[in-house]
């Protein structure tokens, strides 16, 4: 006989009656495997935290949504837009700056940086990205936004989920789902523009004729902005992002948080008007910092994985704070060593400069200064060397020996350049590339923007002859740089 | 059916199953795999339809898409036949020398001529063409039926000894072998023809050769030894020895007249992908300077 057992069920209960005790312990308990999400309300908030939380979402949505329709003019055919990432002409294009896909290096310097600086700011005044910069924070805030432009603030919200369905439900819910499916489409349409000219791809978007890519891409990116911002939220940031768990390599008691003083806080309780404030605590208890929260945390319980250190408890606090008047700053960015300091009495003290600091500073600066060098030394025109292998070397008919190389010229620059090639290493040799006739030095034209291959042939007349393999070098010169290509001349086998 | 077994601590069902007193407990699966495998049986049920999948007795069940990667090859050969076949035309209609001073076409050639040389002609020449004893280097100067694009191009059309009518052929006698010279004789002609490309030799074979080279060799390796690209006779004075260059070599060919064949290559490939090959060799061989012996008999 076969039984079909529905395991997502929590079967853990035995039979029998239950207790109304036991039904109370069941309701904050998981069906399951599974924790349910606790759905949070975070109520709005007025204050100097929130004003630049506002001023940094703007910013990064107006970078983000106008920096591909941003024009820079390049000669020729090359794509006029001031950043693209063209995947078809393998080309990164960042205003005068024009990668190939074997710079990539320069992307990899490029996040190291970002890797180093977010240490670096991450020690010192904590997951400041987290709360201000990070997409999913600059996102989710807006998607708030929109929602209590539906359904209100916090208890609004509240009452209206818990409603039956009615009419102004269903159309406060309706108008919300749509306005954010409208926000997610425009995210992933913005995000396509990066990879393709902007002004044609708005055209051939909306006729069909865009590229797969473009329409996947923004099928993708619609989707996770709509469900991560509008569905998911903090769990993104508690159960996806790797950065909560890694971010207790960087935080030390030095490193500046957003700290419930408790020193000053306890006990905490509530406080009648004309009650002193003699014995106890400044925290009354309001809860004010835990329905703001985005994260649905209470900040008084400390530092901890959720937190992503926005300060909009700070805010909440402070209001409290001034309508009970009691000085501010009862949650505040602090260290722990202050904390610690102060309720033992003493002076608390903040050292900006530690040896974590240090290290973080100083592989910046190394990074950075390889990034810059980087870029101011190279060249307009990379020149390669591939030596022929098979045959190494060739006898020609007078005993000369003859190795044969191939150029590869890159021309990095929007110009063509004249490239002139000398070669060293082998006395009395003759250079030769087929197609090109010159004296002195070979001289090529290579166009701008690709590579060139040149056939160059060496020739040691057969009195020079020496043995076995010998380095040898292609000068370069173009225009005023100069680069030597070091290679090898192949004699051949002695005779 | 009897209630299954409860683990005391955890509270969840074992499976009845008992290892050394330890028991497993039979916990949900996965909620997300639990998903994800719905989610396939639900993709299987729309491939079915969609695609093909059921064998039948004669055949399988095409599916709603009727789709076929065969079908698909085929279309994609053809837009490749039709996309080369501009480019073969071009291969067809343009001159050796066209194709090789335009870069685009002749790209398309060394392309062309990389694949086929590699298939059909390394094995003798070599992968990079360089060459080996007794199999010409393709990648030197030194030309036995000349090195000029048409003249490549007439090699490779007609071969060399092969069975083409119009065939490219020389003969080089045994002459030890076949009795024509004694041994002494054969080893002062060797000794002859070392002196004839500038090294030391004895001097005295040297002059009792000079007769027998006159008699023997002159009318096709020429009085003075530089051959003759007509009959495919090998320049002697240079440096390029095809059998070996040491004494023994060139007495030990002298002897037993070895002839290398090339096989013809005319109707086996198109004359564009001759063309390319001719290209491919040319361009290799560094595209210009040419030896050898000269064109007719001084």
């Amino acid at each position: 006989m076969t039984i079909i057992i529905d395991r997502t069920r929590d079967r853990s209960k035995p039979p029998g009656p239950v207790s109304v005790a036991e039904r109370q312990r069941d309701k904050g308990r998981p069906t399951g495997l599974y924790k349910p999400r606790t759905p949070i309300y975070p109520k709005l908030v007025h204050g100097r935290w929130r004003w630049i939380k506002w001023a940094l979402l703007i910013l990064t949505l107006a970078i983000y949504y106008i920096t591909p329709w941003i024009r820079w003019e390049r000669p020729g055919a090359l794509p006029d837009q001031a950043v693209l990432v063209d995947f078809d002409g393998g080309r990164f294009y960042f205003l005068m700056i024009q990668l190939w896909p074997q710079e990539v290096y320069f992307i990899t310097g490029l996040l190291v940086l970002s890797a180093l600086a977010l240490f670096l700011v991450t020690s010192l005044f904590g997951r400041l990205w987290c709360g201000y910069a990070c997409p999913q924070t600059v996102w989710t805030d807006l998607y708030i936004y929109i929602e209590r432009m539906f359904e209100g603030d916090r208890n609004a919200r509240m009452r209206l989920d818990a409603a039956p369905t009615s009419f102004n439900k269903l159309w406060r819910k309706a108008g919300k789902h749509l306005v954010w499916i409208g926000v997610a489409f425009g995210t992933g349409g913005a995000w396509i523009f990066y990879f393709h000219d902007a002004p044609t791809l708005i055209r051939t978007f909306w006729v069909g004729t865009a590229p797969m890519t473009a329409y996947v891409s923004c099928a993708i990116l619609t989707f996770t902005t709509y469900v991560f911002a509008g569905h998911m939220r903090e769990q993104v940031c508690t159960y996806m992002c790797p950065w909560p768990r890694i971010q207790g390599a960087m935080l030390d008691d030095q490193s500046f948080q957003v700290t419930y003083r408790y020193d000053r806080g306890e006990p905490r309780g509530p406080h009648k008007k004309a009650e002193s404030w003699e014995g106890r605590g400044d925290c009354i208890d309001c809860n004010q910092c835990v329905v703001v929260c985005p994260m649905g945390i209470d900040i008084r319980d400390g530092a901890q994985l959720e937190c992503i250190n926005c300060g909009l408890c700070i805010d909440a606090c402070n209001e409290v704070m001034d309508k009970v008047g009691r000085p501010r700053g009862l949650i505040a960015y602090d260290t722990d060593a202050a904390v610690a300091a102060r309720s033992c009495g003493q002076k608390p003290q903040h050292r900006l400069i530690r040896a974590r600091t240090l290290y973080y500073g100083v592989a910046l600066t190394v990074v950075g200064g390889l990034m810059i060098w980087g870029f101011n030394t190279r060249r307009t025109v990379d020149v390669h060397a591939l030596r022929d292998r098979n045959p190494a070397w060739v006898r020609l008919h007078d005993g000369a020996v003859r190795n044969g190389y191939t150029l590869k010229i890159a021309n990095h620059g929007f110009e063509p350049a004249t490239v002139e090639i000398r070669y060293t290493g082998v006395p009395g040799a003759t250079v030769r590339s087929p197609g090109l006739t010159s004296t002195g030095p070979l001289s090529v034209q290579v166009e701008p923007n690709r590579v060139t291959p040149v056939r160059v042939f060496v020739t040691a007349a057969a009195d020079e002859a020496g043995d076995g393999r010998r380095p040898a070098t292609f000068e370069i010169r173009s225009g005023d740089e100069v680069q030597s290509v070091p290679t090898a001349f192949d004699y051949g086998e002695t005779r | 059916m009897s209630e299954r077994e409860r683990d005391e601590h955890s509270g969840v069902e074992t499976t009845g199953h008992e290892w050394d007193g330890l028991k497993e407990l039979d916990n949900p699966l996965p909620r997300w795999w639990l998903w994800i495998f719905y989610g396939c049986i639900a993709f299987a049920v729309v491939y079915w339809v969609l695609m093909p999948a059921w064998p039948g007795l004669n055949g399988y069940t095409p599916g709603v898409l009727k789709r076929s990667d065969r079908a698909e090859v085929v279309q994609q050969l053809s837009a490749l036949q039709a996309q080369r076949g501009r480019s073969e035309g071009l291969l067809v209609t343009a001159s050796l020398q066209q194709i090789e001073a335009d870069p685009d076409l002749q790209a398309h050639a060394l392309a062309i001529g990389q694949s086929v040389f590699g298939d059909n002609c390394a094995s003798c020449h070599g992968v990079g063409g360089g060459g080996a004893k007794g199999y010409p280097n393709l990648r030197d100067d030194v030309w036995l039926w000349g090195g000029t694009l048409e003249e490549i191009e007439h090699t490779l059309r007609v071969g060399v000894r092969s069975a083409h009518p119009e065939t490219r052929v020389s003969q080089m006698p045994a002459f030890g072998r076949d009795g024509m010279l004694d041994a002494g004789q054969v080893s002062d002609l060797s000794n002859y023809v070392v002196a004839l490309s500038g090294r030391e030799a004895n001097p005295a074979a040297v002059e009792r050769a000079r007769q027998l080279f006159a008699d023997n060799c002159a009318a096709c390796h020429a009085p003075n030894g530089v051959g003759n690209r007509e009959l495919g006779a090998p320049n002697l004075t240079d440096r390029e020895w095809l059998y070996g260059s040491d004494l023994a070599s060139i007495q030990s060919q002298i002897h037993n007249g070895r002839n290398g064949v090339m096989p013809t290559w005319e109707g086996r490939f198109s004359p564009a992908v001759i063309k390319a090959l001719a290209v491919y060799v040319h361009v290799n061989a560094g595209g210009g300077e040419t030896s050898g012996a000269p064109a007719t008999a001084p």
